[in-house]
């Protein structure tokens, strides 16, 4: 018969602010891409101004999580949730920073004329989002099949992030005049293939959560 | 390389059949950790290393223990001579009553030892390696009783080591003790293990973890896992065996 433990209500108290910090990086995630399709300097500003609760999210949970091994000296399961936490929560607030990064990028941008627009680069935004959001479910519902899928998904992000950054290479190339912005949105290309990496590194962890199989740094089908 | 070497081995107090099959190779010079729920076996199973159990009425067993090679229960083998190779500290510390020197030195006078300056070296070199000795040298004819409680602890080790076993049963060895004498205990098995094999039976999770290089977790008489201490406390594969370790077990 398994028992009630209240250490059980710990670790839900812990994945529960995990994913509150989850959601406001969703939320940061998909209005940095708006701020940068739409021009909007106030929502850049926003998010900006939103990244603070974010990073006091993620003191909280240490703060939660470095109380329960001293307390219960987790075992197990329970090692390598807390584990797992340690290492998520670091990314995720990485992840918020470079939203944060390409609201700057984009309230910059928005001091000079419209650039043309670079196709790949929405596309890349919106893969980097699905992979970070993909993460969170995969580790929401411990689901380490999707967390591999979404790792394969990652050579999708490098593509696009290589196709953004030709396409603004001859932009520069073109006109001197396109160096500035096309700099800045190369720069917001790398922020969201990092995104995309940060991603990455939480569905290895989740992998490890799962099955207890550290794949960092091996070949995602390898055994 | 395998130091004691079980298979199939059943144990049983009268019609109550309280081991199933046991199977499992213990590696010389390691430290091994039985643990389990009250009643699971594994303090059976130890006792049954070096025929402790040989004296309870109708206690009989199935299947093979082997030291080295050699039948624990085979016709060859006797068991005083098998209970000096293997000896046993136990749950409550148990001095006799006499001093400390004597206590150390009473299994060699058993066996016949008499040379004073040899015991006197044997006494002084098992009070050293059970950590006691800069604590009692200067007060070594007084009564054992004197001693704290990690002391006596430590004084039966040492007597258990005066014979020159090469296999140490550990029976929680350290569930009556404070935190600092157990902590000194734990130490203790730690160098103890380069000269001796240490089974260990604890109730304590945290201490397997600590002190064991191989963990067996055993649950109504059965073994369910054994493997690394690491992975049972890392990534267990048995359902049972996460559900022990996690104090999930109801």
């Amino acid at each position: 018969m398994t028992m009630h433990r209240h250490f059980d209500d710990d670790i839900e108290a812990i994945k529960d602010m995990l994913l509150r910090m989850g959601a406001l990086i969703e939320d940061a995630i998909s209005q940095s891409i708006r701020a940068l399709l739409d021009r909007d300097t106030k929502m850049a500003e926003e998010v900006i101004a939103r990244d603070d609760e974010i990073d006091q999210m993620e003191l909280a949970i240490d703060k939660r999580t470095i109380e329960l091994i001293a307390k219960m000296q987790p075992a197990a399961s329970d090692l390598r949730f807390v584990a797992t936490i340690m290492k998520i929560t670091p990314e995720l607030e990485r992840i918020a920073d470079l939203a944060q990064d390409v609201c700057e990028r984009v309230i910059e941008l928005n001091r000079e004329p419209q650039f043309k627009p670079v196709t790949q680069l929405p596309q890349l935004a919106e893969n980097a989002q699905k992979m970070v959001r993909e993460a969170l479910d995969a580790f929401v519902r411990g689901d380490a099949m999707l967390a591999r899928q979404v790792i394969r998904h990652d050579d999708v992000v490098d593509q696009l992030t290589e196709d953004s950054f030709r396409a603004l290479l001859t932009y520069m190339m073109e006109n001197p005049r396109n160096i500035s912005p096309a700099i800045r949105l190369t720069f917001i290309g790398k922020y969201f293939e990092r995104m995309a990496d940060n991603a990455t590194n939480i569905c290895e962890m989740v992998v490890y959560l799962v099955e207890g199989k550290m794949i960092k740094h091996t070949a995602p089908d390898s055994p | 390389m395998t130091k004691i070497h079980v298979r199939d081995f059943d144990f049983f107090y009268g019609a109550s059949k309280v081991l199933h099959g046991i199977s499992m190779d213990m590696p010389d010079k390691q430290v091994t950790a039985l643990i389990g729920p009250s009643g699971c076996g594994k303090s059976t199973f130890l006792r049954s290393i070096n025929r402790m159990n040989d004296i309870i009425p109708d206690a009989r067993h199935d299947g093979l223990i082997e030291i080295d090679g050699k039948n624990v229960y085979g016709g060859g083998t006797d068991a005083v001579e098998l209970r000096r190779r293997v000896g046993m500290v136990f749950q409550k510390s148990n001095p006799f009553p006499k001093s400390i020197f004597d206590n150390v030195a009473y299994g060699l006078k058993i066996g016949g030892m008499r040379n004073r300056r040899q015991l006197n070296e044997i006494v002084e070199k098992s009070l050293t390696r059970a950590a006691l000795w800069d604590e009692v040298k200067d007060r070594l004819q007084t009564s054992a009783f004197a001693l704290s409680g990690g002391q006596q602890q430590r004084l039966c080790i040492a007597r258990a080591l005066a014979v020159d076993p090469e296999i140490l049963l550990m029976d929680e060895p350290a569930s009556a003790l404070d935190p600092i004498a157990t902590a000194k205990i734990e130490e203790l098995i730690y160098e103890l293990k380069d000269n001796f094999t240490i089974v260990i039976v604890t109730h304590n999770m945290q201490q397997a973890a600590r002190v064991s290089d191989r963990t067996a977790f055993f649950m109504l008489g059965k073994l369910v896992e054994y493997s690394e201490t690491k992975t049972i406390f890392m990534n267990p594969k048995q359902k049972m065996t996460e559900d022990y370790v996690t104090g999930r077990f109801g």
